[in-house]
């Protein structure tokens, strides 16, 4: 594959480009880069094209050049002639980010004098001027993927899109991985549809397969032929200078928080003009914050910004950040996107990369100019996280990407467009499924999934057909399915798009002691539901920066005061837990394996894994180590596949259960990215001695068949990904602001539903759904697999006679996991009066 | 103690109401021994398909699980009579649209015994087509049997239409289940049918109905009833 490595302009090179461009870069002292001239070239010959390019190339530049250009050359529309369909629609992930562009747009484009509308639509886009862009839309329409769709679920959108060129996606890379990536495609698939024409623009971080988002931006054929769109790719500039932080503090074993070098960190934001220190999740920003706040002796400017605050509390952040009034910003990945920063001259991480493209993306924040380095410094929270750093450092340098790997369009999303369609008007069930095999997610798509796709829009797709009389949509005479009711088409609009949050409740200030009387008082921001269901009045948590004490719960609102900043308990956010990346996990387990490799390291973590190689055994990158030990009166069986917690999750539950059926007595697990520890009654290690349990069959393939099945459909884990899949499918209602009282009470929880239809329909569409997103989601089942594959006649076994030092973060973590099934009876016993029958084990 | 030797005592909670004995099944029905009188609340026949009217297809199956429980329940206890609290079905047009294998299940269910549909909000009417007696209230000895809990003191009640819930907090966790709810005077029965939540009994909508020092919650675990003290439940 060819890469363009000439970043600078492109000398010598005959540049076609209408008179205002040339002098717009002329007046500038500038000239077009070779690969926007290349983009621009190859555009005009009517190819759909990938760019894939670093952060500062000139990007989005390239990315407009041919709808500009083409714009420039189009005749005016003259008075009293109809006004055409909107020309380029430009598609990012982020509202933010869309209205960013809108203004760096405009910009040129008003000095060249090209006279053009560009406007954004997004759901803060008041009614009268959603109304307007359908009556004279602009030429550029800068909107979102949610938008996209409703855009194409009205009546008017052949007409809408009729004049549509050119469709430039941004970020892309961001967006593929998603259900919102599976519903773009099948919007851009409806697009190709009203223009065959279509050329698509992709702009794109660096990837690990191109092709992937190759195939994503054109046609893919109705028989399996894979198409590609072209590719530009343009090497990186200069690479960026990253450090791990060298504490002189003693290093933890587990834990994530890092506080042990505060005062490290914050002696770097002093030597710097203005740092972003990036965390993984919103509790460890909260905590991050705090410790910071705690030891800010000069009272430097320091400010929080994560998605659970309020719009306005992060807009002023925002703002303050612009105008370079801020020294430091703690920020979770509501930064993460494109968005430009004023002068941010070092980035931190707390806390592990967890990704080696995620890192990439985050330091590209520092310094957005390609010809200068940016500096980042890694502060890893324990032992097992400074590997880790190492290795995303190392990968970083060597230019390695990685992201997760594409899977196949959801079903859900399917059904919603499905719905969708109909709503725009009539189709047919041949040509629409023509249509979505042509959406690169899809491709793959049996008939007969989508036959029953469109059953379950029509009437729930039951065996029992109960519902025919009240049928969504219908097939009517002539072969063409349509919608029975315009309340459905509202319905869907109330309902559409793939992001379904954690119920949440408004935080609101009040003075302290006002119990469940609290009334009124200011918001701070919204907060999982779950979490603070699992608080009672009085307990005290970390939010907007501040402990809170939880005054009461009324309806949709928590009441809080302002606590002592002594003990807060700290809030533990579902989201934003990643998994740790197999590339990076490849690189940890080699440097294990490779002792030369740990001089990069510092001596507290080179000497731990000395001291595992004299204990026990360090494995071989190809190897799994299996340990076993007696501590207390338990038993121990510790494994260290490196696979991610939520892979490590299912190899526990599944593990189990297999131990359990060898009589071994297992009484619980704890899995985190990098280890699995098992602990039980009966002397694993002996066991395996003996031969009445053995490695190979306790780590079989054949655990991901039948026994994952049994467990699957005993899974509490399902019930959450049933929701979501519900929720998009359109079975289940959005809860929308301010009618969830009414919501609450006409709505069925969606665990009987699942615990109904898992009983009587178990092989529904929408049950499918839910196994495909847990498999590939939440139990990381593939990577499983893969694991399982891997290491098949390669696992050691160590029996010792104590804990080992590889173990010892493991161990840290068992009694932090959260109860399910049995031990919730144990704990209704407990509350019985019963505590010592059913001790909690 | 170990599971095998939990399950041989006694799964069932006791009530004591008004100076009667009842026993709370684990399922959420009631049993009131001194009667052969068996009492459900809430079942909610049809649930599902309401919603259907409107667009949204639930499962079409939640009345024949709501009937196949109930008919476990009836094999258990054997009574001689049956006490539909209210609610028992979802709307007015329910009982039009049940399916007619749940019909025949129904039936089957009541045969050979005295079955009572006391009147609830959603199914202010008698069930159109179906035996049994259709009753606002019944006062039976000491206790008497409403669908709504009446305002006020009352002596021996037993109502549902609020599907109470308990919740409670331990080890930092919570644990939150359907339950009855009762001070000795007044008794709330769980919801018995399949699509049926649940509403936390440290709810506004309970203020005033319970003796707070009494109040005590009878939560259901798998196949165990649990008596948790009032101090113990949480919102």
């Amino acid at each position: 594959m060819k890469t363009v490595n000439d970043q600078t302009p492109a000398d010598g090179q005959a540049i076609d480009l209408p008179r205002p461009f040339l002098d717009w870069f002329a007046k500038r002292g500038w000239r077009p880069r070779a690969h926007q001239l290349q983009l621009l070239a190859r555009s005009q010959a009517g190819e759909s094209m990938l760019l894939i390019a670093p952060t500062g190339a000139g990007k989005t530049l390239a990315g407009f050049l041919p709808s500009l250009t083409a714009l420039a050359g189009r005749p005016r529309r003259k008075p009293g002639e109809r006004h055409r369909g909107v020309h380029t629609l430009y598609i990012s992930p982020l509202k933010a980010l869309a209205v960013d562009i809108q203004r760096n747009l405009k910009m040129p484009v008003d000095e060249m004098g090209l006279n053009l509308a560009i406007e954004t639509r997004t759901g803060d886009t008041p009614p009268h001027r959603r109304q307007r862009q359908k009556l004279v839309p602009p030429e550029i329409l800068l909107t979102t993927p949610e938008q996209l769709s409703l855009l194409i679920a009205t009546k008017d959108a052949a007409r809408f899109f009729e004049d549509l060129e050119f469709v430039i996606l941004d970020e892309l890379h961001s967006l593929v991985t998603s259900k919102r990536g599976h519903l773009l495609a099948l919007a851009l698939a409806r697009l190709r549809a009203f223009r065959p024409d279509l050329r698509s623009i992709g702009l794109s971080a660096t990837v690990a397969e191109p092709d992937e988002l190759r195939r994503w931006l054109v046609r893919q054929g109705p028989h399996g032929e894979i198409h590609l769109s072209g590719l530009i790719e343009v090497a990186s500039g200069a690479a960026p200078q990253i450090t791990i932080l060298q504490s002189r503090e003693r290093l933890p074993w587990a834990g994530h928080s890092a506080r042990y070098a505060m005062a490290e960190v914050y002696e770097a934001i002093k030597r710097h003009k203005t740092t972003i220190l990036f965390v993984n999740t919103r509790s460890q920003a909260e905590l991050l914050f705090k410790e910071l706040w705690n030891i800010n002796e000069d009272d430097l400017p320091i400010a929080l910004h994560h998605g659970s605050l309020d719009v306005s509390r992060r807009r002023r952040v925002e703002q303050a950040m612009a105008d370079n009034s801020l020294r430091a910003i703690v920020a979770t990945s509501t930064l993460d996107l494109g968005i430009d920063w004023g002068d941010v001259d070092l980035v931190a991480h707390i806390g592990a990369p967890k990704g080696a493209s995620r890192l990439a993306q985050r330091i590209g924040r520092s310094n957005h100019r390609m010809d200068e380095p940016s500096r980042a410094i890694l502060v890893p929270a324990n032992r097992f996280e400074v590997l880790e750093c190492q290795a995303a450092l190392d990968a970083n340098y060597l230019g390695a990407q990685d992201t997760p790997p594409l899977r196949d369009g959801a079903l859900d999303v399917l059904a919603q467009h499905v719905l969708g369609t109909a709503c725009a008007g009539p189709f047919f069930a041949d040509a629409l499924y023509e249509e979505v095999l042509g959406a690169a997610p899809y491709a793959n798509l049996s008939r007969d999934l989508f036959d029953q796709v469109v059953q379950f829009v029509a009437t729930g797709g039951y065996a029992l057909r109960t519902y025919e009389q009240y049928a969504k949509i219908r097939r009517t005479e002539d072969g063409s399915w349509r919608i029975t009711h315009p309340r459905f088409a509202q319905q869907y609009r109330l309902n559409a798009g793939t992001i379904v949050e954690a119920p949440m409740l408004e935080v609101r200030l009040v003075r302290a002691g006002r119990g469940p009387n609290a009334r009124g008082g200011p918001i701070l921001g919204k907060i999982e539901e779950g979490f603070i269901e699992s608080l009672v009045p009085g307990d005290t948590f970390l939010f907007s920066g501040k402990t809170l004490r939880l005054e009461g719960i009324r309806e949709a609102s928590c009441f809080v005061s302002k606590a002592d900043d002594t003990d807060a308990r700290i809030p533990s956010y579902a989201g934003g837990k990643f998994p740790l990346s197999t590339y990076l996990a490849d690189q940890v387990r080699t440097m294990i394996a490779e002792p030369k490799r740990w001089d990069a390291l510092p001596s507290q973590v080179s000497g731990w894994l000395e001291l595992q190689k004299e204990q026990s055994i360090l494995p071989a990158a190809d190897q799994l180590l299996v340990e076993t030990f007696p501590r207390g009166d338990r038993n121990y069986l510790i494994a260290y596949p490196f696979e991610g917690r939520l892979a490590h999750q299912t190899l526990g539950m599944l593990l189990t259960r297999r131990l359990d059926r060898a009589r071994a007595r297992p009484l619980g697990f704890v899995a985190t990215d990098y280890t699995l520890g098992i602990w039980g009654l009966m002397d694993m290690g002996r066991m395996l001695e003996d031969g009445k349990l053995t490695l190979d069959g306790l780590f079989d393939e054949d655990m991901l068949g039948d026994d994952l099945e049994v467990w699957l459909d005993e899974s509490f884990l399902l019930k959450r990904t049933f929701r979501q899949a519900a929720t998009i499918a359109g079975l289940i209602e959005r809860r929308h602001p301010g009618k969830e009282k009414t919501g609450r009470q006409m709505m069925i929880s969606s665990d009987l539903i699942y615990d109904v239809l898992r009983s009587h329909e178990p092989n529904h569409i929408l049950l499918r759904a839910t196994r495909e997103d847990a498999a590939q989601g939440l139990l990381d089942i593939r990577r499983l697999g893969d694991m399982l594959a891997r290491i098949k006649g390669r696992i050691v076994h160590r029996r010792l006679d104590r804990i080992s030092p590889l173990a010892v973060p493991v161990m840290l973590e068992i009694g932090k996991e959260p109860v399910v099934g049995e031990a919730q009876e144990a704990l209704l016993a407990e509350a019985a009066g019963e505590a010592e029958t059913a001790k909690l084990t | 103690m170990s599971v095998a030797q939990q399950r041989q005592e006694n799964p069932y909670g006791e009530i004591e109401l008004a100076g009667q004995a009842l026993v709370a099944d684990w399922a959420g029905c009631l049993y009131w021994p001194a009667e052969a009188c068996l009492i459900v609340s809430d079942l909610h026949l049809e649930k599902g398909s309401s919603h259907a009217v409107r667009g949204r297809f639930m499962p079409p199956y939640d009345t024949g699980v709501t009937l196949t429980n109930l008919a476990q329940r009836l094999a258990v206890w054997a009574p001689k009579r049956v006490i539909c609290l209210g609610d028992s079905f979802h709307d007015d047009q329910a009982v039009d649209r049940l399916p007619t294998r749940y019909r025949a299940q129904l039936r089957s269910a009541m045969a050979g015994r005295d079955w009572v549909w006391i009147a609830g909000n959603h199914d202010p009417g008698a069930p159109a087509g179906l035996a049994g007696a259709a009753a606002l209230e019944l006062a039976c000895g000491p206790l008497v049997f409403r669908h709504e809990p009446s305002a006020g003191t009352v002596s021996g009640e037993i109502a549902g239409h609020l599907h109470p819930a308990g919740k409670i907090n331990r080890r930092g966790r919570s644990v939150r289940r359907r339950c009855f709810a009762g001070d000795g005077e007044r008794l709330i029965m769980p919801s018995f049918g399949a699509f049926t939540g649940g509403l936390n009994v440290r709810d506004e909508a309970f203020d005033g109905l319970f003796e707070p020092e009494r109040l005590c919650a009878w939560m259901l675990g798998d196949h165990r009833v649990y008596r948790i003290g009032g101090n113990d439940l949480v919102r």
